[in-house]
């Protein structure tokens, strides 16, 4: 495994910066994932930029006018647009001489998976300056929890109720990111704020389309008591379901935290959303979590491998 | 200097003489030669504008937002399903205040498919809050897509320049380009409220509670109301530079003309040889043709259509409303106190063409008859 992971800069949670950049004051539900997500994301990303918020919890945990929640600027759109609006602010401050600003995209994983997809493909295409950074609740959450393509298989949901509960698995956005061959991919977690502090400072130090994708629990939507958000948040990392990696130009991939493999039930468990599963589903997922894991690591050992041949 | 040009070449003319700051487009049958000769002018260094491909014209709108805020000069152009697909990101613009301008080349809505001009597409978004102008020839076209910039970025509301698919966007005719040095006295850099590279922590496009929102949407229809003066502000500008004029109408033979044909576009020119026709034979016919659908001129309509028989042509369907040149017509001349009678017919949908036989049905139909027969009368 130490050989997976490679010589990575570790960062410690000294490296992570004092400054407060979310108030106390936003309307967020006790817990969120989303909130602690920003708060860690604004310490790496700093002052100096300008975030995209497409429709989502955000559009709310904002505030409501004339409050504003954050110490950045911060401009709401439509929910399909936050990669094309971040395109245009960046490329109109380009050519008004304000080329250093980060412009980053803030949007939540039904604009990201769903409705924005086609918009987020087009941006990374043409390898765009920007930070796009996908805030994963796995539904709709902020309509009071839908199925999205990024709702886990077997959960149930407002339009995926427990009689036929998800029959989809969650859509490989990591793999459609890494088709693109963008310059810098990365997934993070609430309970890895060392970890996330790292890939956001490596992101602003790269040029073209940066993707980040943060897996951050929702109490409300999946059915769990508001202090277990970094628990959870911790325990997807650890029973390997979703593992914190990082993608350099598509195919540099690196593993950057190693899991401890915990079964899977114990996360499963914890959520109401699951809570329907029978011993038989939860072996299935644990089959396909185990299965993931090892494409995983035979795409980094091939990647390794190339990389030391002559 | 005179020049050959279509209607396309002129909109990317003057679109290079306003010194944009971003582009963003998609093409679509007939707009593709304007965002063609842009990416030419862009790449040769002729103009220094960001051009951005995007993956829909959705997006290209939702570029121009981001573009805009920037404080940037931004543009896009546009036809048919395109500017359909726009209609959200319409309304985000404007309600945002942001002075985008765009050039749609009308053409018709599928389906069936068509690829030829039609006024549905423009005109339903009519309630988007965007400034309407529609062209009659190529050097309206020139000049009505500079001084749209201007106009936008005086009140922070954005401007549609419409031309007619193929019968403007592909037809040369002699077209005076003027100086890039006349142009830069006209159009100045734009002054922004606010600029967001200065700002620490502003939050735009936020949720409001209903009182907040009505503000915003009365103060819009409140500035809404001032364009009228703005555009003719514009306009005299315009005219001591370049000299020429349009007008949120324009007229001819109105002078004591008993009959009045209404329309928008290309038509007009027709509609113009076929009154000197009939006026030969003592039909008293005039020509109003509304060039600014939005705002409506309604204090030029009411003056000039009181107690007149007008046969409106519209070149667009409003299914189960009928003609919504006519229907917006009827609305203006509602209570201003005049005897005026409105004949509505529909023809030309998707490029079919309106000749001038047809024209002159219409004018000695709407002269014969007290009334109409029908609420829509198919031009057939």
């Amino acid at each position: 495994m130490d050989k997976l992971i490679g010589r990575i800069q570790k960062y410690s949670w000294k490296d992570i910066s004092k400054d407060e950049l979310v108030y106390s004051g936003h309307l967020a539900c006790a817990g969120c994932g989303a909130a602690l997500a920003m708060r860690i994301a604004l310490k790496a990303l700093g002052k100096d930029i300008v975030i995209i918020v497409p429709a989502s919890c955000w559009s709310v945990i904002d505030g409501i006018y004339p409050f504003h929640a954050l110490k950045v600027n911060f401009i709401h759109t439509a929910f399909e647009t936050a990669p094309s609006v971040a395109t245009g602010l960046k490329r109109g401050l380009i050519m008004k001489g304000e080329k250093k600003k980060t412009v980053v995209s803030w949007a939540g994983d039904g604009a990201t998976f769903d409705i924005g997809l086609q918009a987020l493909s087009s941006a990374a295409e043409r390898n765009e300056d920007i930070i796009y950074i996908c805030y994963d609740n796995e539904g709709y959450m902020n309509t009071g929890s839908q199925s999205s393509s990024s709702t886990p298989y077997g959960a149930t949901t407002g339009t995926t109720p427990a009689t036929f509960s998800r029959e989809n698995r969650k859509k490989d956005i990591i793999g459609i990111m890494a088709a693109h061959q963008i310059p810098y991919i990365a997934t993070s977690s609430v309970a890895f704020p060392e970890d996330m502090t790292r890939k956001i400072i490596r992101a602003k130090q790269i040029k073209g389309f940066r993707f980040l994708h943060i897996l951050s629990p929702c109490p409300v939507g999946w059915g769990f008591d508001s202090e277990l958000t970094v628990e959870i948040a911790r325990l997807a990392v650890e029973t390997r379901l979703f593992p914190l990696i990082e993608i350099y130009k598509g195919i540099e991939l690196c593993i950057t935290y190693e899991p401890s493999g915990e079964s899977i039930r114990k996360y499963l468990r914890l959520q109401k959303r699951f809570s329907h599963l029978k011993d038989k589903d939860i072996r299935m997922i644990q089959k396909t979590v185990n299965r993931n894991w090892e494409n995983l690591i035979r795409n980094v050992s091939i990647w390794k491998k190339k990389t030391e041949d002559p | 200097m005179k020049k050959l040009l279509n209607g396309n070449l002129a909109v990317s003319i003057a679109v290079a003489l306003s010194k944009v700051d971003v582009i963003a487009a998609y093409p679509i049958t007939p707009q593709t030669s304007i965002i063609e000769k842009l990416a030419s002018m862009c790449e040769r260094g002729e103009i220094t504008a960001s051009f951005i491909r995007t993956e829909s014209e959705h997006s290209s709108m939702a570029c121009c937002f981001g573009a805009a805020l920037s404080g940037a000069r931004v543009f896009t152009t546009t036809s048919s399903q395109g500017i359909v697909l726009m209609h959200e990101m319409l309304h985000w613009v404007s309600g945002s205040r942001l002075p985008v301008v765009m050039v749609n080349v009308s053409r018709a809505l599928g389906p069936p498919w068509s690829l030829w001009v039609d006024h549905t597409d423009s005109l339903s978004q009519r309630d988007t809050g965007w400034i309407q102008i529609y062209c009659s020839n190529n050097q309206e076209v020139l000049d009505t897509t500079i001084q749209a910039f201007r106009i936008a970025e005086e009140i922070n509301i954005p401007v549609m320049v419409n031309m007619d698919g193929f019968l403007l966007s592909h037809t040369f005719e002699p077209v005076d380009v003027p100086s890039a040095k006349k142009v830069d006295i006209y159009l100045k850099r734009r002054r922004k409220k606010f600029e967001i590279q200065k700002q620490k922590s502003i939050s735009f496009g936020g949720v409001t509670y209903s009182d907040d929102y009505y503000i915003f949407r009365k103060n819009l229809q409140i500035d809404f109301e001032k364009t009228r003066d703005i555009i003719e502000k514009c306009e005299e500008e315009f005219q001591k530079i370049f000299g020429r004029k349009y007008g949120m109408i324009e007229k001819y033979s109105m002078d004591d003309a008993d009959i009045v044909v209404v329309t928008m576009g290309s038509l007009s020119g027709t509609v113009k040889d076929v009154i000197d026709r009939v006026r030969a034979r003592d039909v008293k016919a005039g020509l109003l043709r509304i060039r600014v659908f939005n705002p409506m001129p309604a204090n030029e309509l009411r003056e000039n259509l009181g107690n007149k028989k007008i046969a409106v042509i519209d070149r667009n369907l409003s299914p189960g409303k009928g003609g919504i040149v006519c229907q917006e017509l009827k609305s203006i001349l509602f209570d201003s106190g005049t005897s005026c009678r409105i004949f509505g017919f529909i023809g030309g949908l998707g490029g079919k063409d309106i000749s001038p036989s047809q024209i002159e049905d219409i004018i000695l139909y709407t002269y014969k008859k007290e009334r109409p027969e029908k609420d829509i009368l198919w031009i057939s």
